[in-house]
């Protein structure tokens, strides 16, 4: 059942088209599109306890999109890691929750990304000391696919099947957009998946809005190598107006567009 | 100079089970006593030092203690961004040893110089950098790296140095006083020390007595020893370029020092070089051999 994984999904849409509209923050769109993934891991996957961030148990979570944030303060904020209400402290001065992380700032950011293409070698260093030090631990990645055109992922991808890192899963986000177009219009991005399996991977492409989904491809049995998810997705998920209309890559909402969203999101009943 | 590292860290890492190294497909054999007693502390990361740089950042954020070894334009200006932001900003105890710096690789060409390294290290926040003079001074500061909690890089030769110092640091953050002597003064960062010190004979045949200091530490300087000097000429010398270096760094403080001393930087000039040699060759060509330490000394000196 993920019926209520389904209605969290919408919440934190709605909260992120306000925090962008309340922060006139760039990347709404891209952070839209990664939520089910980690509404996926942080309410069925990762082993963590949010009133102990820094435990050394806890499963690894490198969220390499850096420039996405706000979608995991938001699911931070739910998950209780921060408080909900600190959430309109988004891209504040002098607030936890800068517009791209910062190192140990926020509770449950593992990692400052920001720079594409650093998040891959970093969650393989914390895999590999997960082995060498015998404390097992699972270590995700959620990249974009126009990061998959920095050469350092593929330095990575080539190197963590040679280490049997079986416990590394990497998630792409691919919403079939970057900055200035689409990205299988400015990079030969496909087959991407075919890509990953041809460096050794387990990979497979699965619908990134399907919680089904998501859970079957991150729950199904694992061998000695590490697993590439490629999950489709829609830029700017959740309103048909945002949605796949590249120019959501940086513009903000208006109060208007906030409450078309709503309606969008909460036909039938009130937001929450 | 890196078989001393190769042996230091081996003696280290046998008690010290944080440690782990990765190389950057480099030291063929050079590692094997390691990969032996440690095989899962060794780590060959392939043609592809920018992921070794996260990688190493990744280790270190679970408790253990990277380093990070290959030729230093490869570990150093290859990977820049990885090191700012993976090992600097997010202040990981990673050492990074660049081996074969300066001129070591001379005859390799351009691609294997490195005469800007020491110039971006420092110029990265939270980064330590430390440039031994020979394998003796070595070995104690990669055992110091190690018990640091933040960044270091190391800027190290390559192989067949000869011991000049004693290698021990009585004083951690300290530079070496090697000879004393009012009418000038050179600082020697790193492997030069080996022309320093015969320059600094040939001056004092020549009646000039030239106070020497071995200065491993180029960031943090050791100012105690910069506040210390005679207000005589002051000449620094370092295998690498005269533009950002240790001199640079050396320039930085005296400026603003309340007692005027003029400083003298011996470099490599601010140009690539195309003309092939061993290493002593090019330290002729680029006025670093100390025939040409001794000339600019005199000649400052009138």
């Amino acid at each position: 059942m993920t019926s209520d994984l389904e209605q969290l999904s919408r919440e934190i849409r709605l909260r992120l088209i306000r925090m962008s509209y309340e922060a006139q923050s760039a990347h709404l769109a891209g952070a839209l599109s990664c939520v089910d993934l980690l509404v996926a891991l942080y309410w069925r996957i990762l082993r963590i306890d949010p009133s102990n961030p820094a435990d050394p148990t806890r499963d690894r979570l490198v969220f390499s999109k850096g420039h996405a944030v706000s979608a995991l303060y938001t699911v931070l904020a739910k998950r209780g890691f921060i408080p909900e209400q600190e959430l309109a402290r988004y891209n504040q001065p002098g607030a936890r929750l800068p517009e791209q992380p910062c190192p140990g700032l926020t509770p449950g950011v593992e990692w400052a990304t920001g720079s594409l293409g650093h998040g891959l070698g970093v969650a393989l260093g914390m895999a590999l000391a997960s082995s060498i030090q015998k404390k097992p631990h699972a270590t995700f990645v959620i990249m974009s696919d126009g990061e998959c055109q920095e050469g350092s992922v593929w330095e990575a991808a080539m190197l963590a099947p040679r280490l049997e890192m079986g416990p590394l899963t990497v998630m792409i986000d691919f919403n079939g957009w970057q900055a200035t177009g689409r990205s299988s219009e400015i990079m030969q991005m496909e087959p991407l998946a075919e890509k990953w399996s041809a460096f050794g991977w387990d990979a497979c492409t699965i619908d990134g809005h399907s919680l089904p989904e998501i859970l079957a491809s991150l729950e199904r049995p694992r061998d000695h190598r590490p697993r590439a998810i490629i999950a489709k997705t829609i830029k700017g998920k959740g309103a048909s107006f945002i949605e796949d209309d590249n120019n959501w890559h940086y513009r903000s909402p208006t109060l208007a567009e906030v409450e078309r969203a709503s309606l969008e999101l909460f036909p039938d009943t009130s937001p929450p | 100079m890196r078989n001393a590292f190769a042996d230091e860290i081996l003696n280290l890492a046998l008690v010290d089970p944080r440690i782990v190294v990765l190389s950057g497909d480099i030291g063929n054999r050079l590692f094997d006593k390691f990969k032996a007693a440690m095989p899962t502390r060794f780590y060959n990361c392939g043609v592809a030092e920018a992921n070794m740089i996260s990688l190493a950042a990744g280790l270190a954020s679970s408790g253990l203690l990277p380093v990070c070894y290959t030729i230093t334009p490869f570990v150093t200006t290859r990977c820049l961004e990885q090191i700012k932001l993976d090992v600097c900003y997010h202040e990981m105890p990673v050492t990074i040893v660049g081996t074969g710096s300066g001129l070591s690789y001379a005859a390799l060409g351009s691609t294997h110089h490195s005469f800007e390294d020491i110039a971006i290290m420092r110029a990265l926040p939270g980064m330590r950098v430390l440039a031994p003079a020979d394998p003796a001074e070595l070995r104690p500061l990669l055992r110091e790296s190690l018990s640091q909690s933040f960044p270091t890089y190391l800027r190290i030769g390559k192989k067949g140095e000869p011991d000049l110092t004693s290698g021990t640091q009585s004083n951690p953050g300290r530079w070496q006083h090697l000879r004393e002597g009012q009418d000038a003064t050179i600082l020697s960062c790193g492997t030069i020390l080996s022309e320093a010190l015969p320059a600094i004979e040939s001056l004092s045949a020549l009646g000039i007595k030239v106070g020497l200091w071995n200065c491993a530490y180029v960031k943090p300087l050791d100012l105690v020893a910069l506040d210390s000097l005679p207000r005589s000429p002051v000449f620094s010398i370092e295998e690498h370029s005269v533009l950002g270096g240790f001199g640079s760094a050396v320039a930085e403080v005296l400026c603003s020092s309340p007692i005027p001393r003029r400083l003298h930087r011996i470099g490599i000039p601010d140009r690539f070089l195309h003309d092939t040699g061993e290493q002593h060759e090019s330290r002729i060509h680029c006025g670093l051999d100390s025939t040409a330490i001794v000339k600019a000394v005199t000649s400052a000196l009138g």
